[in-house]
């Protein structure tokens, strides 16, 4: 028997990502993946109500030190994220080939668009003050300035359809977040959770910190609406809820979001039409601000 | 199966009196107590804290952590502001929900306890006062008497005391028992009635869990109301298998002498699952008997507020935050 033919191939472990580890899901469970004809592609972790609940708690750790941070360290390592997954470029190739049922030289195409838009984002860190904020004229002897200050914990519904939305859609949810300060608790897309959950191994080795980004895969239906019940959540990005009805539907988790005062952004009108390779303007990146503004004496 | 040795002077007929005769009969019966089985000890705890407890069963051990919970600020930029905040949320936990039960002491400085028994007038809230040069206890005895003793004259309905570690550790175990008869006498107030006495071992200090097994017993002997863990000043505060082993030395103690002491682990219990393992433990050690404030408590600070998050969780249905409990 030659050597080669004793070669058994390693299958890869999917996990969660919370809190900069690795975790099984609470639950133990695991529920099988398949690409876009059915095929079986790998076990990922089912999280539950209370991974999302202990990823919240990580992600709200989070928050203070990463908004702490200067914008212009926030887009070096928002760029480390570009380089890093550049580095990665055949296996989120293949990944994003067999979640969305594309060929791979499109599959390959959706990569280099999500790493662009890492860089797109990097570049957005330091300049977002000066299109949400900067110097209000007032009628009287101040300076009256407006800075825009991160919202907090973002509970975001990653994208579950549209051209490219496995790899480029999760990136287009997650980098306008994280790139103005806030930190995210992501419901991973519930078919295609593979890409997301390889996301993870990429943030890790890019000097985001642990928390910042934390990845939940299994049942939309019971993780998004923890995260918008949640007390602790501030914002919900509903990017994937197109569910028409049950509590993973876009209106039930608006209504629970209500009960806290999140801010909601809304999906797009018809998902499954949406083309993630667009370019995806300021809207998101401007959704999780707040505005803080101050009175500063003139003279004397 | 008690663990007092069949060798142990003053055994017999549940007296103990003259174990402490001298130096050398109570060193023969502390260095008499079997040793303890640290593997043995460790696994106990650790499977003890893998109980699932859920739904009703879960709300009634919240509502008993809460009650069981020694509200504490012993910091040295403590203010009398501070310490009444304290008593009010100690008064009303949870001011969302007047069901919640209120906790059992507020545990402050001397110095603090005038204004901590001023703002709890009229409730069953023990104020408790550290006592005796906490934390290190290192200052002569006329100092620690009159630390006590102001402490008990101010109002104080229970004294912690820390033990001198220094003397346990090089053997003068008849030292630590006297200082503890000293401090149980300095408790007494005018009208005959005494303050209860929990004595702090700092069990992160005493190295062993021979140690601490001796500690327990001198501490009893000596006619301690309460043992306590921890100060909650040092790395290695109350640790589950620390707390089971003195939980075993109060329940051979009553065996022994009929005599109940009760037991407060401090330091280091953050959050609720933390309270369960805790509460978990006593129900299997000791039984109903000491699941009440009465013979059990939690010396803690944050971990108030993680009870009442899961508080709301179990009564709302939905994750509370840190914004919906007070700042502390």
């Amino acid at each position: 028997m030659s050597e080669t033919a004793m070669r058994i191939e390693v299958f890869k472990t999917y996990k969660l990502y919370v809190g900069g580890k690795f975790p099984r899901s609470e639950s133990g469970r695991v529920y099988e993946v398949t690409d876009a004809k059915g095929q079986w592609l790998a076990n990922a972790p089912l999280g539950t109500r209370k991974d999302a609940r202990d990823a919240v708690v990580a992600a709200r750790a989070a928050v203070k030190g990463w908004s702490g941070t200067t914008a212009y360290n926030r887009g070096q390592v928002l760029y480390r994220v570009a380089e890093m997954l550049q580095g990665r470029r055949e296996q989120f190739t293949a990944e994003v080939a067999a979640a969305e049922g594309l060929g791979a030289k499109k599959a390959a195409a959706l990569v280099d668009a999500a790493i662009d838009r890492w860089v797109w984002y990097a570049g957005w860190t330091d300049k977002v003050a000066q299109i949400a904020g900067g110097a209000n004229p007032v009628a009287g002897p101040f300076f009256n300035l407006s800075t825009p200050e991160p919202t907090g914990v973002v509970g975001v519904v990653a994208p579950r359809a549209g051209h490219g939305f496995s790899l480029l859609g999760l990136v287009s949810v997650i980098a306008p977040a994280i790139a103005t300060g806030n930190t995210v608790v992501v419901a991973a897309a519930e078919q295609a959770p593979l890409p997301a959950l390889s996301l993870g191994e990429v943030l890790a080795t890019s000097d985001v910190p642990g928390g910042v980004v934390n990845l939940i895969s299994g049942r939309t239906a019971d993780i998004a609406p923890t995260l918008a019940s949640h007390q602790d959540v501030n914002a919900l990005d509903l990017a994937g809820a197109i569910d028409p009805e049950g509590p993973g539907a876009a209106a039930a988790l608006e209504a629970a979001a209500a009960d806290t005062l999140k801010r909601v952004v809304r999906p797009a009108a018809d998902p499954s039409a949406a083309d993630w390779t667009a370019s995806p303007g300021t809207g998101r990146l401007l959704s999780f601000l707040e505005t803080k503004t101050v009175w500063h004496p003139m003279g004397i | 199966m008690s663990t007092l040795a069949a060798n142990a002077p003053g055994a017999t007929g549940g007296g103990l009196a003259d174990v402490a005769a001298s130096e050398a009969t109570l060193r023969r019966f502390l260095h008499g107590l079997p040793g303890v089985d640290q593997v043995g000890l460790e696994s106990r705890a650790a499977t003890l804290g893998t109980r699932s407890i859920k739904t009703t069963a879960k709300a009634f051990a919240i509502d008993l952590a809460i009650s069981m919970i020694d509200l504490t600020t012993l910091e040295g930029a403590d203010t009398v502001g501070k310490v009444r905040s304290l008593c009010a949320k100690g008064l009303s936990p949870d001011p969302t929900d007047r069901t919640a039960p209120h906790v059992a002491a507020i545990c402050v400085y001397p110095d603090m306890v005038a204004t901590a028994k001023d703002a709890l007038r009229g409730s069953d809230i023990q104020v408790a006062s550290v006592a005796t040069a906490f934390p290190s206890g290192r200052a002569g005895m006329p100092v620690k008497l009159a630390d006590t003793a102001e402490a008990v004259a101010a109002g104080a309905d229970e004294i912690d005391m820390v033990i001198d570690r220094g003397a346990f550790l090089s053997g003068r175990y008849l030292e630590v028992f006297e200082e503890i008869r000293a401090v149980k006498e300095a408790c007494r107030r005018a009208d005959g009635s005494s303050a209860h006495l929990k004595v702090i071992f700092e069990t992160g200090e005493l190295q062993t869990y021979d140690n601490v097994r001796r500690a327990s017993w001198l501490a009893m002997i000596a006619g301690a109301d309460f043992i306590k863990t921890s100060t909650g000043k040092v790395a290695v505060n109350a640790t589950p298998p620390v707390t089971l082993l003195m939980l075993e030395a109060v329940r051979d103690f009553r065996a022994a002498t009929g005599t109940q002491v009760g037991v407060k682990p401090a330091g280091g219990i953050r959050t609720t699952k933390d309270a369960m393992k805790y509460l978990v433990m006593v129900n299997e050690t000791l039984g109903d008997d000491w699941l009440s404030p009465h013979w059990f408590r939690f010396g803690a600070s944050s971990l108030l507020n993680d009870l009442l998050m899961q508080r709301q969780k179990l009564r709302t249905g939905r994750y509370s935050g840190p914004d919906y409990v007070t700042v502390d």
